[in-house]
């Protein structure tokens, strides 16, 4: 049924439609609405059969998702930026058990400095955490990527993170349309449990395992991610059969075809870009966009398919490796290895900095003019300025005092939010 | 594409007033989004939604720099937020003030803009009068429909009911209705 | 079963041990249908306590549950003893998490238990000091906050021995770990108020608190079956001798066990909703010397170079916990060097 309404109502409706068993959720900014409105559901037996878990930290809400899974319940939670890191731990033990939890990522920028608005520095972080990593475009894509989650993770027996924008999609309202429970019935069959606590059926769960054995117990997890590659477009492909519409999938090529510029991105920033795009073929720029949609496993093969063709690739991207790089763009380059493929990181949306058609167009535009050093990051809009006041200040010795408060007071932003 | 920028403080509605615009265009059959700037919530602090309204599926995500219209619910905003910035020259302004747009300062920007498209309208009084409390933000939506001609009265009175039960919804109508009639008598005025 | 009845006046005593009871008196262990939950040929030391308990322990609540019970182990000595691949000694549902999360994965169970309509079965975390007290604090409060339908057990041998001995917030003070070195004008563990965790739990109000020593494995059997009795979270603090890390003989596990108890430096009570129901009172009462001089982690206070002052204090520390809990019985005479005055003047609790 088609709705307007906010991402984080209809993830929980969603997430309500695919009738898990345990949900336990500690609250952090973007992802409250999305738990506060499971609880309500919970309450009010709209999500009937189900144990609403008010926990005492991400770490134990992800602990007791681990408890739940391992006992055979279907389980779900959601967190965002430190919360998410807050539960590093039991993330990669949730993976290494093979337990097949969902949960929503809502992304948002990790501190410090303190910063509570979207970027991707979050699920970022945990991209090596053997936890399947999915990305939304829009709130329909969000809805319906957990519903293909509960499927891909049950099947494979590994945890999904659907990754959606914080506030960008988790606090907008938008049309969504809403699949009846009968469809996801028939979509999402009941969760039988590859190892399950059963005292019929005693089997020990999370032994010690040595030097003789770890390396192929860790093997397995790989493989069994890398089978997620062939096990997402069948999904992806059933879904379209039984909801109507095209959702999900590793990558989606846009208006790639003979394109000699490619721009790579994911989340929520795709349409923006391909509003971008379509300005720029009408100018007879022959550009496209392909959007990831699964960033763990990482879809090598298919992004160097839809990428062979190009002469240059721009990889916008909301998170960056302090250090090295850019973490998608690596991960590109990779995937065009041995191709004549120039691969550019363009670094945009940091702390919830807007992403507008104005600077994507100028960055593009300075890429075809050959204006971007391939071989650099490049910051969208970074007022470079404001970092070579900051830097002199610190030249100047003595005890200058933390970066973010001289910045702050440069600049002097009064209060966070601007519009501009 | 119709773009629209509500300015607020945390407290008015001015989220609310986004989401409940964009369910009236909804419910037109229209595409819609709407979304808040995203900071701390804190009571009385400056608030900025947006919302586009368009015929196609809306794929763009940046904040509304340029919109077709402004609402500004309080009017004590406009000497501390450049409330104006970007607004077309063919774009739609609504105060929300017992006083004249004149009084208020804006004559100069005012006669930028096309004379019919620049109105106030007192919201928190009629919210007073039919809601019983002073929450301008539903008043602010049937204004809007006199003003822009969007969304019919009748959808936004929906959105209205959509959001608040009872006799909340039923006062916040009200005061729509009342807020309509006031703009589009304005407006006739001006256009005579 | 058939049995028979053999007249022996040791009946009931350690010699002859409980199988020579009346069937329905005998001890879990003593039981035919015991479920050697934790089951022999494991990897713990010689003399360990925690295997002891844990044995107890987890017999007693699957008779209690008659078999319906699925264990939660976080990271520590009895997950690393018991499970060294490709082996198992657990013969019951069991899983291991992390060391800092046990609580909060029992709880997922018994809520994924619930969901499903089987809260016949029911739940047992177990954890040692580190993953009790410190790391696994957070989560084990959450647990009784929230009153989950969960037994944890923490076996206290008060120090991180599956790391070599490291102090924890159960570490007694002046005690000798790894890094706490018998050196310096206050050698060994600094002197704190200490942590005592079943205090904290009772602060929480949860329906049954209890502690237990290895030394009295009946009243460890009973209070496991009583907990068994109560819906909503319930812990059992066991303390739990560690040959290794205490440099003791692994044949004075119960001996030190008892001697901690009967020197009033570890209190035996049982809670109820956070007021002390029962106290297992002091039968034979003894200076801590009796007690500490049984390990090496306390040998720099004895000896010529001893420290006599910190053994006094340490006494100090068990005329306390006597006074607070009121582990005399009233019959019995204040002996050895207990300050029978603080004991009157404090009272208990």
């Amino acid at each position: 049924m088609l709705e307007q309404i906010e991402g984080s109502q209809a993830v929980a409706k969603a997430v309500t439609l695919c009738r898990p068993e345990v949900i336990a959720a500690y609250p952090i900014s973007p992802q409250t609405h999305i738990v506060e409105s499971l609880s309500d559901r919970v309450r009010t037996g709209e999500l009937a059969g189900c144990e609403y878990m008010m926990v005492e930290s991400e770490f134990g809400a992800m602990s007791a998702c681990i408890g739940a899974s391992a006992a055979g319940a279907r389980t779900y939670t959601a967190t965002s930026s430190q919360g998410l890191l807050f539960m590093a731990e039991a993330l990669f033990n949730a993976s290494g058990l093979g337990l097949p939890i969902v949960m929503t990522v809502a992304n948002r920028a990790i501190g410090a400095p303190i910063n509570i608005w979207n970027d991707h520095s979050d699920s970022m972080a945990m991209r090596d955490s053997g936890w399947i990593q999915l990305f939304a475009e829009s709130n329909q894509e969000a809805v319906d990527l957990h519903i293909q989650a509960y499927r891909l993770a049950e099947a494979l027996s590994v945890p999904v993170m659907v990754c959606m924008d914080g506030f960008v999609l988790t606090h907008a309202f938008e049309r969504v349309d809403l699949p009846e429970q009968a469809q996801v019935d028939a979509f999402l069959p009941g969760f039988v449990p590859q190892q399950a606590l059963d005292p019929d059926d005693p089997v020990t769960i999370g032994a010690m395992v040595g030097p003789e054995a770890f390396a192929e117990v860790k093997y397995l997890m790989h493989a069994k991610q890398m089978s997620a590659l062939d096990e997402i477009p069948v999904i992806a492909r059933d879904f379209a059969e039984t909801f109507g519409r095209d959702s999900g999938g590793l990558v989606r090529p846009y208006r790639t075809d003979d394109a000699e510029t490619i721009v790579v991105s994911l989340g929520s920033v795709l349409g923006t870009i391909e509003d971008v795009v379509d300005k720029m073929r009408d100018e007879g720029r022959t550009v496209g966009v392909l959007g990831i949609g699964c960033f763990r496993p990482w879809p090598l093969d298919e992004v160097r398919a839809a990428l062979a063709g190009a002469r240059r690739v721009v990889v916008v991207e909301k998170a960056f490796a302090v250090g090295a790089g850019g973490i998608v763009g690596q991960n590109v380059r990779d995937a065009l290895r041995g191709l004549p493929v120039e691969v550019y990181d363009v670094v945009a949306g940091l702390g919830g900095r807007p992403i507008t058609r104005a600077s994507l167009r100028q960055v593009f535009d300075q890429v075809l003019a050959g204006e971007v050093d391939p071989r650099r990051m490049h910051f969208l809009d970074l007022d470079v300025d404001l970092v070579q006041r900051e830097l002199e200040r610190s030249r100047r010795g003595g005890r200058p005092g933390p970066h973010a408060e001289n910045m702050l007071r440069d600049i002097g932003t009064v209060a966070s939010g601007a519009y501009e | 594409m119709f773009s629209v920028r509500i300015h607020g403080r945390g407290g008015q509605g001015a989220v609310t007033a986004a989401e409940m615009l964009s369910v009236a265009a909804f419910d037109e059959g229209r595409h819609a989004q709407a979304f808040p700037t995203f900071g701390s919530e804190r009571t009385g602090a400056p608030v900025v939604s947006f919302c586009r309204i368009d015929d196609r599926p809306i794929r763009l995500r940046e904040p509304i720099t340029q919109p077709d219209a402004l609402i500004v619910q309080d009017p004590t905003l406009l000497h501390q937020v450049n409330l104006f910035a970007g607004l077309r020259p063919d774009g739609y302004l609504l105060v929300n003030t017992s006083r004249t747009l004149d009084e208020l300062g804006l004559a100069e920007l005012v006669s930028r803009l096309t004379p019919s498209h620049a109105v106030a309208v007192p919201a928190t009084e009629l919210a007073r009068e039919h809601l019983g409390r002073p929450l301008p933000n539903a008043a602010l939506l049937g204004g809007f429909a006199a003003l822009t001609g969007q969304v019919s009265l009748e959808s936004v009175a929906d959105a209205i009911r959509a959001r608040f039960a009872g006799a909340v919804g039923e006062g916040n109508v009200r005061a729509a209705e009342a807020a309509y009639a006031h703009v589009h008598e304005v407006r006739r005025t001006v256009d005579a | 079963m058939a049995h028979q009845e053999i007249k022996l006046y040791q009946t009931g005593t350690f010699v002859a041990g409980n199988r020579l009871l009346d069937p329905e008196q005998r001890s879990v262990q003593a039981r035919m249908g015991r479920s050697n939950s934790l089951t022999s040929g494991h990897r713990a030391c010689q003399g360990c306590g925690e295997a002891l308990g844990a044995r107890y322990v987890l017999d007693a609540a699957m008779r209690a549950t008659d078999g319906k019970m699925v264990a939660v182990n976080s990271t520590g000595c009895l997950e690393v003893f018991s499970t060294p691949y490709p082996e198992s000694s657990w013969q019951l549902p069991w899983l291991h998490s992390l060391f800092g999360n046990g609580p909060a994965v029992a709880a997922g169970v018994a809520a994924a238990l619930k969901a499903k309509g089987r809260d016949d079965i029911r739940v047992v975390g177990q954890a040692g000091d580190g993953g009790t007290v410190d790391i696994g604090f957070g989560t084990l409060s959450g647990m009784f906050e929230r009153n989950d339908d969960v037994l944890f057990v923490c076996y206290d041998n008060e120090g991180y021995m599956n790391t070599g001995v490291q102090r924890s917030g159960a570490t007694p003070p002046a005690a000798r770990t790894a890094n706490t070195k018998p050196v310096g004008d206050e050698p060994g563990n600094v002197f704190g108020q200490g942590k005592f965790v079943p205090a904290i739990a009772m602060a929480h109000e949860i329906p049954y608190v209890a502690t237990a020593t290895v030394a009295e494995l009946r009243d460890l059997e009973y209070k496991v079956e009583k907990a068994m009795t109560f819906r909503g979270a319930r812990y059992i603090h066991v303390f739990v001798p560690c040959p290794l890390g205490w440099g003791a003989a692994s044949s004075d596990t119960i001996r030190l066990s008892r001697l901690a108890k009967e020197t009033g430096v570890f209190p035996v009570f049982e809670a109820e909703h956070g007021e002390v129901t029962e106290v297992s009172t002091i039968r034979r009462r003894v200076p801590v010397e009796e007690y500490l001089t049984l390990q090496k982690r306390y040998a720099h206070l004895f000896g010529p170079a001893g420290r006599p002052d910190i053994v006094a204090r340490l006494q100090a520390t068990a005329d306390r916990n006597i006074a607070r809990y009121g582990l005399l019985a009233p019959d019995e005479e204040p002996a050895g060097p207990g300050v029978a005055q603080d004991v009157a003047g404090e009272g208990a609790v």
